[in-house]
């Protein structure tokens, strides 16, 4: 209607401007295929998460026995056992990676922030992060093999080595991470501290880091999610068992993912069992994924509140 | 609006302002005691400062040139002059804040009360707990209660009082800075829960809370809507009854409404040095200034 209208006044350059912009076929096909082709790509996307999700609550549900939870490996050759061993083994082995990366972690982003600036020191330590971040997981595997059999012989494998090979993933990514939130306070918090009448370090523990807490716990969770299904550097340093092990400094010790690869790689005569075991240890590790995911969201402002209450 | 602000010549407790231009006729008048005060000697531990060619660099940069300024204890002096003059500059000089940019530094001598801040050996974290400051855009800390944004400077210095040594400090700054009364039902709310004007007011709480001798204002109006920036004008006049009061403005009406003595700082062109003008009672300086540039700048036909 409107286009009609305005090839009637074609003496009005404006309207003839606006009329040869109408939609062409040409266009109207071009907005169709690129439609499709963007929504076709989010569907793409989101299909094999859904799959994986499904395929593990289905197939891991079948051995999700209290037994699982309850029982090692040790002994076992076919039906029953359970994962306990290797539960217990992440949950020590991401322990000690924690303890070890976020105090580094936080600490250097603490340097780079409010210290390093522009300094050489500074641009290095960036430079080397950046590079860490995408450093493969086998390389920090066989760094962190290398340096335990340097120091306390060819071939050691524990959980401690295990846990310095993922601190060597996980140190990066809460750099990162402290870095970025250290950098949103605000600068004018710094000033109005030091104007105070406070040294520097008190302003950066007292304001600083109270301030940016909740990004830097939301940092150090989502460092430990990354880290907690890594496989390959675990199968190199801390190896595997079927038996259980509370010592991370002396001997093998299992973890989930390592669990979940050696259910499947070396099956028994009763194969169904091995599988059944493969598949509920995922569904575990998945679990165990996505409350640390949810509690870095939910964690910070429970922080932020917990704080002003007090 | 006139009858809440007393007026600048009967409240100063020591006017005492040497101008850079002026003569030392001017320089002696300004210098006389005024009623009810001792001799011009008998101000010196009140919180007086006596600013002595002071230069501030930004690297090499030379942003204020040689100023000198004599500052009346508990007395409001007013910093006014175009942008990129200096003032604010000069002002975080007063209290070794200028330094804390990289490659800032400051040459000259400010002394209050006769102790050079400048002298070799003096720490700048134990100037800055005489000599406070509140900024231009209000910073409570999000982390913190209201109170505790009160009792901050002790907090982050590990001292935090407890109990009822607290509450009282508490109450008595939040008192002081005229903002007891709108908090004192929500002091573990956060500063954030705060208007503008009445986080401007917890600043200024927290700043009198560390017990300075002088409190430096850079612009503590200009993010606040009318009404929050009178309550902050009465309350720096309150406050110089016990603390020697700096403010920066652009807003020259208020210079006039709340100082005593006002300093005016121009430069020549961008990129030149700011410079002190001239300085003065703050009646002086709106009803006869000496410099024409003073006059121009006051009379809004600067440059």
């Amino acid at each position: 209607m409107t286009l009609t209208l305005t090839r009637k006044a074609p003496q009005s350059d404006a309207v003839a401007t606006f009329a040869s912009c109408r939609p062409t076929w040409r266009r109207r096909t071009k907005d169709r295929l690129a439609t499709t082709a963007v929504v076709g790509a989010a569907v793409l996307t989101a299909v094999p998460l859904t799959l994986v999700i499904w395929a593990a609550i289905q197939r891991g549900s079948e051995r999700l026995d209290l037994t699982l939870f309850t029982n090692s490996m040790r002994g076992v050759v076919g039906q029953g056992g359970g994962l306990l061993h290797a539960l217990t083994g992440t949950l020590l082995i991401t322990a000690a990676t924690a303890v070890i990366s976020i105090p580094l972690g936080i600490s250097a982003a603490i340097y780079l922030t409010e210290y390093g600036g522009q300094t050489r020191l500074a641009s290095i330590t960036r430079r080397a992060v950046d590079i860490m971040v995408s450093i493969p997981s086998i390389v920090a595997g066989l760094a962190a093999y290398a340096l335990f059999s340097l120091l306390l012989g060819p071939g050691t494998r524990s959980g401690l080595a295990g846990a310095v090979a993922l601190a060597m993933i996980m140190i990066p990514v809460v750099v990162r991470a402290s870095e970025e939130v250290l950098r949103l306070v605000p600068g004018d918090l710094r000033e109005a501290g030091l104007a105070l009448g406070s040294p520097k370090w008190r302003v950066i523990w007292r304001i600083v880091l109270p301030t940016a807490l909740p990004g830097l716990t939301a940092g150090s969770v989502l460092g430990v999610a990354r880290i907690i299904g890594e496989t390959a550097p675990l199968l190199l340093v801390a190896g595997f068992t079927d038996a259980m092990n509370y010592n991370l400094a002396e001997g093998r010790m299992a973890t989930l993912p390592v669990y979940i690869y050696t259910q499947w790689s070396a099956k028994g005569l009763d194969t169904a069992a091995y599988d059944q075991r493969a598949w509920a240890g995922a569904l575990v590790l998945m679990a165990v994924v996505v409350v640390l995911q949810v509690a870095a969201r939910a964690l910070p402002p429970q922080i932020a509140k917990l704080r002003r209450n007090r | 609006m006139t009858a809440t602000v007393p007026n600048s010549m009967t409240n100063s407790k020591a006017v005492a302002a040497a101008t850079a231009t002026g003569t030392a006729q001017d320089a002696a008048r300004l210098a006389a005691p005024t009623p009810g005060v001792g001799s011009p000697g008998a101000h010196a531990a009140v919180g007086s400062m006596s600013i002595d060619n002071v230069s501030c660099f930004y690297g090499s940069h030379l942003a204020v040139a040689d100023v000198s300024l004599e500052i009346p204890g508990r007395a409001v002096t007013a910093f006014i002059g175009p942008s990129g003059c200096g003032k604010s500059t000069l002002l975080r000089a007063i209290n070794r804040m200028h330094e804390v940019i990289p490659g800032a530094k400051a040459v000259g001598s400010i002394k209050l009360d006769g102790v050079d801040l400048y002298t070799k050996g003096i720490d700048p974290v134990s100037v800055r707990s005489k000599v406070g400051m509140v900024f231009q855009k209000p910073n409570p800390f999000p982390a913190m209660s209201i109170k505790d944004n009160v009792l901050a400077g002790l907090i982050i210095r590990g001292a935090r009082p407890r109990g009822s040594a607290a509450d009282e400090l508490v109450e008595r700054c939040l008192t002081r800075a005229h903002l007891w009364d709108e908090v004192k039902d929500r002091l573990k709310k956060s500063g954030d829960s705060l208007s503008g004007g009445q986080q401007q007011r917890l600043c200024i709480a927290r700043a009198i809370a560390v017990q300075p001798d002088v409190v430096l204002m850079d612009e503590p109006c200009s993010a606040l809507d009318p009404i929050s920036t009178l309550a902050i004008e009465e309350l720096m006049r309150d406050l110089a009854r016990d603390y020697t009061v700096v403010v920066v403005t652009h807003n020259m009406a208020q210079a006039n409404r709340i100082s005593d003595v006002t300093a005016f700082f121009s430069l020549a062109s961008a990129g030149q040095p700011g410079r002190l003008v001239e300085a003065g009672l703050t009646t002086d300086i709106f009803s006869a200034p000496k410099v024409t540039a003073t006059r121009d700048y006051i009379d809004g036909r600067f440059g």
